[in-house]
Formats: structure tokens, sequence, C-alpha cells
């Protein structure tokens, strides 16, 4: 009876499906390091990522609720506290008041918030154009696009929960010439997976922008190509966003293996005291 | 209660000496040790345990989480990140206290389920079953004030929304407007209010809850065949068995709370809430928590704003009238032919309802929605009292004793637990 109605409510379901099919193209799914009941990040890739992030977006978009010593805490792209310290010390930040009342610039310390490139959102939309560019500390859990029926419901069993990063690398690779009788307004750029297909951001990267790191041959293990970068920075900022995924991911693991344990011994306990009577 | 507290004999002296003046330990003696449950209950009847498990859980998270948030408009959103990245654990209290307000309602409403197929707010269980319909309106509260407090885009639109609806009640609606905002509009005194309240209802929650068992206690538990209890033969101690048998059932439950928990944190929430609350740009959907689209997709149905408020509360309160609403003297549903089908037909009404309240409310979703709340309504109404009057129940059995032994009897199943459906239609 359960399974024929649920045949039923699927059959239901299934039949609205197509009227909310139209919502525009879903961005590509990729493979993530991270995804998965096993997933971690790479720390080579948040390393990229970071380099990424400081020579192109930085200069547009903040990243408020990170410190500069997170960039060395477990679970992160792994820099030593030594990295940090140097990191930090190029940047200016402005503290104060001292004992005279003024305010100063002093050299950035692991414990300070990564500065923001605007001093208030008006002063950030006014330079772009109107469009304050967004914090990206919490970008890839802040966007997704939706799955609809009947992906929603295997999803939960799959765990996949990337659609915000696939977004993200989907809009930062998804420029291109608008179609014929599409038109941009100014100011605009055509984007074939922001909502409505007008971004304020101009096309942030191109191949070749930022340099990686050389390998023993002397080459990038990596390619420098829009593609990998908007990989690597989004995976960053999946890192900004869930510093301690890592660690749920493995103690999650462990609390589900222990649960099941827990369970069949309660199981078997409950089966023989059940068993003194007829049920 | 009472009338079991005499086996209990205290052994020390000291005990002796306590009990003669707060009868605390026979209370539990009686109500946890001794409490007769019938023999035949099944797995639906460990859902009270591991509501009881999640309360716990609310309100130990919701404790922690409270040393750390920051009531402010301006501060709600970074101290809940300050929470899930510097304070030890933060992410696993927040993660556990979000997601365990979704895991509350699956258990609710199983639980509920469970009432409605066994017909246990039948006489003699009336005050029992209306105590848990205020139980669920109070975690409805509590759960729609809580998603508030992280003051993202959904908890400022989802407030905004909501209290809009408020306005749309005659004479009183205006006042409990402005009494819920503080202000003209949702704004810092609104989350003041939200977060005090929120921390208030679940202590609420807890209070009614003891009466609710209380209420239990009394008539006793109703049984997957909705025959009463008839001697001791029917029932067995609930220490060791109901025991044993709720702690293997909260475990298994606390696998599923872990997937959600440590896999899958934020399926169930939506990526708008990641966005700090802004008064001057709308999300493009504005859309509740699961567990309130069902009745979100009734408040849109009804095109007239007093129409739909009214509908939505109703489609709650009606529920505390099913005692009265359903004419048929059989319990269980295993015996009522009609009635199961009936029954599936509003679980996939329900349903339906909820899935019609995360679209958009246009074109044919709107038709659809209206005639779905018609129908959870006709189902209620109508089809519930009228079918005491038309159905001819199976044969039940002549006790709880029968049917479990029946069982093995060779007969297969207790009888009517596999009759299916004989009408026609
Ligand atoms: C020239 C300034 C500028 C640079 C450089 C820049 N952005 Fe943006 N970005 C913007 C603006 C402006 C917006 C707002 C777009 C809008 O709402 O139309 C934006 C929006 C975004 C969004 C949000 C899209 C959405 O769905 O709302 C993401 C994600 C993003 N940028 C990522 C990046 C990344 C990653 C980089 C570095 C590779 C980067 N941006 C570099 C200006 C910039
Ligand atoms: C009936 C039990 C409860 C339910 C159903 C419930 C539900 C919720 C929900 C849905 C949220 C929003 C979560 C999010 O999206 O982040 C929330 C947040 C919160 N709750 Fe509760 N809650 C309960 C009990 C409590 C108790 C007892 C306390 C305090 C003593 C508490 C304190 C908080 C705090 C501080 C927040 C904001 C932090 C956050 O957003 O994570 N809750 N609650």
């Amino acid at each position: 009876m359960m399974k024929r109605t649920l045949l039923i409510a699927a059959a239901v379901l299934g039949l609205s499906a197509p009227a909310i099919a139209s919502e525009g193209a879903n961005p590509p799914q990729l493979k993530w390091s991270f995804a998965g009941p096993f997933g971690k990040f790479d720390e080579a890739q948040l390393q990229r990522g970071f380099k990424v992030y400081r020579e192109v977006c930085s200069s547009c978009h903040s990243l408020n609720y990170v410190n500069f010593r997170n960039l060395s805490q477990p679970g992160g792209p792994g820099f030593s506290e030594a990295q940090v310290r140097a990191l930090a010390a190029e940047y200016k930040v402005q503290d104060g008041p001292n004992d005279a009342g003024d305010m100063f610039e002093r050299a950035g310390r692991p414990a300070d918030h990564f500065p923001a490139p605007f001093p208030n959102e008006n002063a950030a939309a006014a330079a772009n154009g109107g469009k304050a560019p967004p914090d990206l500390s919490l970008m890839p859990k802040a966007r997704t696009y939706e799955r609809g029926f009947p992906w929603f419901i295997f999803d939960a069993f799959t765990q996949f929960a990337e659609n915000g990063s696939d977004y993200l690398v989907a809009v930062l690779t998804g420029y291109h010439e608008a179609p014929k009788g599409f038109s941009v307004p100014e100011g605009g750029h055509y984007n074939s997976y922001f909502p409505g297909n007008v971004i304020a951001m101009p096309k942030p990267l191109s191949d070749g922008q930022v340099e990686y790191p050389k390998g023993a041959d002397g080459k990038s293990p990596v390619p420098e190509t829009v593609d990998q970068y908007a990989r690597d920075v989004t995976a960053f900022l999946m890192w900004t966003a869930e510093p301690h995924l890592d660690a749920r991911k493995r103690i999650g693991f462990q609390v589900i293996l222990f649960l099941l344990v827990l369970s069949g011994l309660l199981y078997f306990t409950k089966k023989k005291i059940w068993s003194r009577i007829e049920h | 209660m009472s009338q079991h507290s005499s086996t209990y004999v205290p052994k020390s002296a000291f005990g002796k000496w306590f009990e003669s003046r707060l009868p605390i330990a026979g209370l539990i003696h009686s109500s946890f040790i001794v409490y007769p449950v019938p023999r035949n209950i099944n797995y639906f009847w460990t859902f009270g345990a591991i509501l009881s498990f999640m309360l716990a859980s609310q309100i130990l998270t919701g404790v922690f989480l409270a040393m750390y948030y920051t009531p402010h408009a301006s501060l709600a959103f970074q101290s809940v990140e300050h929470i899930m990245r510097d304070v030890n654990f933060g992410w696993l209290i927040r993660y556990m206290h979000a997601n365990g307000a979704s895991m509350f309602f699956v258990a609710v409403y199983v639980h509920i389920f469970r009432g409605l197929y066994y017909g246990s707010y039948k006489a003699p269980r009336e005050i029992l079953w209306i105590l848990g319909v205020i139980i669920y309106g109070l975690m409805m509260a509590t759960a729609f004030m809580g998603y508030v407090l992280p003051w993202g885009q959904m908890s400022f639109w989802g407030a905004t929304v909501i209290t809009n609806i408020l306005a749309a009640i005659p004479v009183v609606g205006d006042t409990i407007q402005s009494l819920l905002w503080g202000g003209y509009s949702v704004g810092n005194p609104t989350l003041n209010r939200f977060f005090s309240i929120h921390y208030l209802l679940p202590f609420m929650i807890a209070g009614v809850v003891i009466l609710h068992i209380w209420a239990l206690h009394v008539p006793g538990q109703n049984n997957p065949t909705g025959v009463p209890i008839k001697s001791d033969k029917d029932t067995v101690p609930f220490t060791p068995f109901a025991t044993i048998k709720d702690l293997f059932a909260t475990a298994v439950f606390m696998i599923l709370f872990a997937w959600f928990v440590f896999y899958i944190p934020n399926y169930l929430g939506h990526a708008d809430n990641y966005v700090p609350a802004n008064p001057s740009v709308t999300p493009a959907h504005i859309v509740p928590e699961w567990y309130f689209l069902p009745f979100y997709a009734i408040l849109r149905a009804i095109p007239d704003k007093l129409g739909g408020v009214i509908a939505m509360f109703a489609s709650i309160a009606v529920l505390a009238f099913l005692p009265w609403l359903d004419t048929s003297k059989v319990r269980s549903t295993s015996y009522r032919p009609l009635y199961k089908q009936f029954f599936w037909i509003l679980v996939a009404d329900t349903l339906l309802l909820g899935w019609l309240g995360a679209k958009p409310p246009e074109g044919w979703y709107v038709i659809v929605s209206q005639i779905a709340t018609a129908y959870y309504f006709i189902h209620f109404l109508v089809i519930l009292p009228l079918l005491g009057f038309i159905e001819r129940p199976l044969p039940l059995p002549n006790s709880i004793l029968e049917s479990v032994l029946g069982q093995k009897g060779g007969a297969g199943l207790p009888a009517g637990a596999n009759a299916e459906p004989q009408s026609k239609g």
C-alpha cells in the first residue's frame, strides 16, 4: 500500500516537472576534491586559488570573514605561520586611536582581517558602475541553482552539495558574445549562467593571467587557463566559506561508524529482551 | 500515573525519608519502569522518545549558541559566522541546532501521522491529542523565530512576509504586527523580541510535553489494533521492553541526523540565508523552511489575504477537532478499508501541497494548490465525518493478546494488517 501510494505521489509530482524545467541552463557538474563523504581540500589547489584571489579578485571583492591567521589553520591552504606573518606584513592596516587620539597605519598581523578594497558599500558600488562587488567569504554557500524534481531527492542520498561551487565556476567561465537580438545594457556583460544573463562584473579571468608555481620540470603542474583559475579560486572560496569542512567530514565518518555499531548492539539487546515474550 | 506508584518501595533509609516527603522516585518508577505498554506496539511508537531526544538536543545546543550569538541587526550575521569559524566546535553546535530543527519536524510528522493512522486521537485520548496539537503550534512558532535569528536574507524576508500576513487579521492584526515589529518594519527590535521568545518557547514546549506524557499515562498507550488493554497479559513493563526499543530507534534516528549534520548540513537550508539581511534587496523567491511548505501553499492558494490567513490557521486548528470529526468507533486504520485509502490520499495531498509551497504562485500551480487545499479540508470536514456511517469495518480481535498469538497461530498476519482495501474505487 505504502509503495503504491509513493508511486502515485511520484507520478503526480512527475507530471508537473516539465513546468519547472525552463529556467535556463544549469551549470555543468564538476569534480571537487571536497565532495563526498571522504572529501577534503587539496592544499596545492587552495594555495593556487588564494593566489588568484589575491592577484585578481581582491581589487574588487572583500573577504571580510577571513583573517590572515586562518591561512595556516589545519584543513586550509597549509601556509606556515612564518609565511602568514610575512604575508600579513605586506598589507597596511588602519589601527587606533593611539594615546594622542589619532588613527594610524601599521603593517598587518596574522590576527587582522583581510583588508577590504573599498571603505564601504557605496564606494564599492560607485567604483563598479553602480553594483557593489559582493563579499566573497561565503560565496559558494550563498549561491545555488534549482535542482528540480526528482534530482533534489537523489542529492540527499548522494550527498551532492557542490551546486554553489559549480555555479561559481560557470559564472567565471560563462562570458560569451551575447546572442543576436540580445541587447546588453551599458556597463553590463553577457554571461550565460548569471541570472538574467547581464552581470556587472567584467570578465575577470583570462588565460596566462596568473603565474602558478613551477614543478621540478620548470612547468606548472596544472594549466594556466581560465577554466583552471576558476576551479582553483572557487575551491579556495569554498574553504573560506566552510573552513572546518575537512574536520566535519572526518568526524562525521567516525560518528556514523560509532552510531552504526551502537545501533547494532542495541538491536541485538532489544531482540534478546523481546524474545522473552510473543509479540 | 498514581495508580501504579504503590509498587515502588524505597530500599535505603534516606530513600524512605525522602519518598515520604517528595515521592518523585515513585513517580519515575511508575511512569518509566513498571508502566504497562501494549506488547504489540510497533516502531511508530518510538517517535515519542525520539522527539524527547530532539527537544533535549535543541535546548542544549541552543543554550550553547546563545552564549556566542548577538541579537543585533548589525552583529547577528557576523556572530553566527564567528560561531561557525572561531568557536571550538561551533560549526558542529550550529549545524546540529539548524538541522536538529528539521529532524524535530521529521519526527513530529511521523508521530502525527501515526496518530492519524491508528486513531490515537479518539476517546479517551482527546486531551492528549490536543496537547500534541499545541506542542506542534509552539514548535512552529519557535522554529519560525529561530530561522530569523541568523539575520540572513531569508531570515529577514521570511519575517517580513509572515508578519505582514498577520496584519490581515481583523481588529487585532495591526496591534499584533506592531508588537512583533517593535517599530514600523522588521528591524533590530524585531530581532531582539524574536530572540527572547525563541529562548522562551522551548521551555514552554517542555512544560506541555510533561502534560502530554501525563495525559498519556492515564488512559495508556494506543496500539496497532486500537483495541484497549484488557488484562495484564496484553502488556509488558516499560522497562526493559519499551526502553530498549526506544534506545535502539533513537540511535538509528541519530544516524539520519548525523548524515545531515556532517555531510549535507546546508541541504535543508537556503543559500540566500548566507547573504546578510538587506532591506533594499528582495530575494527572487521567498520560501519558508520545508516543514512550513504545505501551510505556505494553503496560505497562497486563497486569492484573498485574510482568507489565506484564515485557511492557513484553520488547516492546523482543524486537527484539534479530529476526535469529534471522526465518527468511526474503530481506532486502527488496519480495520478500516475505506478510511485507509483516504488516509494515503491525504498523505499524498500534503506532500503535493508541500511541493507547491516551494513553487512560485503563478500559472497552474495556483489552481493545483487550490484543489489540494480544498481536498485537505474536505478530508477532515466531509469525508471523515461521513465515513464513520458508511464504512463497514473489518472484525476486530478480542484482545491485544489474541492478535499477537493469532499471528503465530498460522494466520500469517494479524487480522486486518494485510487487508487491502476492498472497494472497487
Ligand atoms: C573589476 C572588479 C571585479 C573583479 C576584478 C572581480 N569581480 Fe566579481 N564582481 C564584481 C561586481 C561589480 C559584481 C556584481 C555583479 C552583479 O551583481 O551584477 C561581482 C560579482 C561576483 C560574484 C557574484 C555573482 C552572483 O551570482 O551574484 C562572484 C561569485 C564573483 N564576482 C567572483 C569573482 C572572482 C572569483 C573574481 C576573481 C577571479 C572576481 N569576481 C573579480 C566585480 C569584480
Ligand atoms: C523547540 C526547540 C527549538 C527549535 C525548533 C529551534 C529552531 C531554530 C532554528 C530553525 C534556528 C535557525 C538556524 C539557522 O538557520 O541557523 C535557530 C537558531 C537559534 N536558536 Fe533555536 N530552536 C529551538 C530551541 C532553542 C533554544 C532552547 C535556544 C536557547 C536557549 C535556542 C537558541 C538559538 C540561537 C541562539 C539561534 C541563532 C543561531 C543560529 O542561527 O544558528 N534555540 N533555532
